[in-house]
């Protein structure tokens, strides 16, 4: 149970949190040899609808399926971010995107970073959800960069390859510039 | 696509049950959509028709499971799903292929309820549904399942256990582990036990649908192959023609259950765990179950003397199994997402030899590890 890791992606519909949860599930079950843990959360699937997008990850048996206090909660939206902060373990992770979401207030550690933007300058489109799966991967170290580039290979439609993998590694970029000033402080 | 080796996969519930059912032989599905249990229904109307098979959108959920039968009574390996609403409508059809002894499986995904209730909303309350929504005395057998290994494991039982002993299957789910996903082993074929339809070793002019058989399960034949019967949800004789003597009625309706509590120790399946030196137990099943093990393991970090007992079949009732555990057992705890229907059984088999609590949601929302906890502590 201790080794027991909860995952909250929360923002709204058409973001590509559901398929995030997704790569990041099978980027442990299948490519790092963990266990993983999704279940259904049901909401507006449409976009602009509110989404949430729930995880497990651990070493052994995952019972309990669902999500109780997350250990990271990535919000990229207000709304997601008003809903969803208060329920954060008290030694978890918080990341926001800087464009979606303006206020934030929490005891636990946040990171505001640039990901929508970040996945504009990197792809001209704004996959969010692969940018931060890459700034998860770094800042969290949950799971090993290489299982989830292999998860976000096997499920990025055709065509799409080049611009998910960009995504990912712009992520992972932004990640570890967020440590780097972290450190610094 | 045939998967040769033992393949892991990130796979949903659902998933595992379409695979199961494949794995299974399943050559007949007819349903009608319905939340929970549609991506069953999805996947295998892509799936079936590569191997032959056939998928049929029906009208709705009584004739979904008549035509699942006339399926059956042809030959195929016939099976449905549906949910809630859905259950309802096929209990008539239910207790047909009880009574006319025709095997095919119907996997119910619960989801909270009566009536349309609240449709992505998880639930436990048809256990009762299951055993008794059809009218009249009869044998059934439940399934049900915890993890997606097991929906696979479960689906392919149920098929097995249906052609074995000539009675429509239930494959109890809940809406939690039929969305979940997690990471599956899937075994390879040759590791998949598949029973095969027993046929009648005697010509067309001398064979009886109903005979008095050893195994107490007379071999079905296939229409079309010669056979020639009569099929009847009415009181029937050996040929299956309908008959008003007590003399014909009795011995079928005996061998009706004696096919099934002869057989129990081969149908009734449970797990259990530090079951031991247990001095209360936790007696859960499908998604619930899940909760337990996790409250069990906790409280036994704390020195707490907690066993599990995973129910995977839930009719017949594992009689036996609450039995055994009631030698150490000075209290059970029953979770479960209704106001308490297993709860009742365990109380009927514990005869007040030990406390039996239960915790209950029924508002389609989950039991935590937490509340267990909580009752743990409580009583």
């Amino acid at each position: 149970m201790n080794d027991r890791y909860e995952v909250r992606l929360a923002g709204v519909g058409g973001q590509g949190l559901q398929l995030a949860g997704l790569i990041l599930a099978e980027a442990a079950a299948i490519f790092a040899n963990k266990n993983a843990v999704q279940s259904q959360s049901y909401g507006a699937e449409a976009r602009g609808g509110p989404s949430v997008s729930e995880v497990i990850l651990g070493e052994g048996d995952i019972d309990y399926p669902k999500v109780s206090e997350p250990d990271l909660l990535l919000v990229l939206s207000q709304d997601a971010a008003d809903r969803y902060v208060p329920g954060v373990r008290k030694d978890g992770l918080i990341i926001a995107d800087a464009q979606h979401v303006e206020r934030l207030h929490s005891e636990r550690r946040v990171l505001r970073l640039p990901i929508t933007e970040t996945a504009k300058e990197a792809t001209g489109r704004p996959v969010a959800s692969i940018v931060a799966l890459g700034v998860i991967a770094v800042v969290t170290g949950i799971i090993p960069r290489d299982a989830i580039r292999q998860a976000v290979l096997s499920r990025a439609p055709k065509g799409t390859e080049e611009m998910n993998t960009k995504a990912l590694e712009a992520g992972f970029a932004l990640g570890e510039s967020a440590l780097a000033s972290a450190g610094k402080k | 696509m045939v998967v040769e080796a033992a393949t892991v996969r990130f796979m949903q519930g659902s998933e595992a049950v379409a695979e199961g059912a494949m794995a299974a032989g399943l050559r007949f599905y007819a349903g009608y959509p319905i939340t929970p249990s549609t991506e069953i229904a999805e996947i295998l109307s892509r799936r079936l028709p590569r191997v032959g098979g056939v998928f049929i959108q029906m009208e709705d959920e009584i004739g979904s499971l008549a035509a699942v039968i006339g399926a059956s009574i042809a030959g195929l390996k016939a099976a449905t799903a549906t949910s809630g609403p859905g259950f309802s409508l096929m209990q008539e059809n239910l207790g047909f292929a009880v009574a006319a002894e025709i095997p095919c499986v119907l996997v119910n995904v619960q989801r909270a309820g009566p009536s349309t209730g609240q449709p992505t909303a998880p639930a436990q309350g048809d256990v009762m549904q299951a055993r008794w929504g059809t009218h009249g005395d009869h044998p059934i057998v439940v399934l049900t399942a915890s993890t997606v290994r097991e929906c696979f494991d479960q689906t392919v039982r149920s098929f097995n256990l249906s052609e074995r002993y000539r009675t429509p299957v239930i494959l109890l789910l809940d809406e939690v582990v039929a969305h979940m996903r997690e990471r599956t082993v899937i075994p390879a074929p040759e590791d998949i036990y598949v029973l095969e339809r027993p046929q009648p070793a005697v010509p067309p002019e001398w064979y009886f649908p109903y005979e008095e058989t050893d195994a107490d399960v007379p071999p079905l034949a296939s229409f079309g192959e010669g056979y020639r019967y009569h099929v009847t949800g009415l009181f029937h004789d050996r040929a299956g023609y309908p008959t008003l003597r007590q003399d014909e009625i009795n011995p079928w309706f005996e061998r009706l259950f004696r096919k099934i509590e002869l057989n129990v120790d081969e149908i009734v399946q449970t797990q259990g765990e530090m079951l031991e030196d247990a001095r209360t137990v936790i007696v859960a099943y499908g998604s619930t179950a899940r909760a337990a093990r996790q409250a069990m393991k906790e409280a036994r970090a704390k020195g707490r003397r907690v066993g599990l007992l995973k129910l995977l079949t839930l009719w017949p009732f594992p009689e036996e199994q609450i039995e055994r555990a009631t030698r150490t057992a000075r209290r059970f705890l029953v979770p479960e997402m209704n106001r308490g229907q297993v709860r009742l059984e365990v109380e009927r088999v514990v005869k007040g030899r030990a406390d039996v609590v239960g915790v209950h949601r029924y508002d389609g929302t989950v039991i935590t590890p937490t509340q267990i906890l909580q009752a743990l502590e409580a009583h």
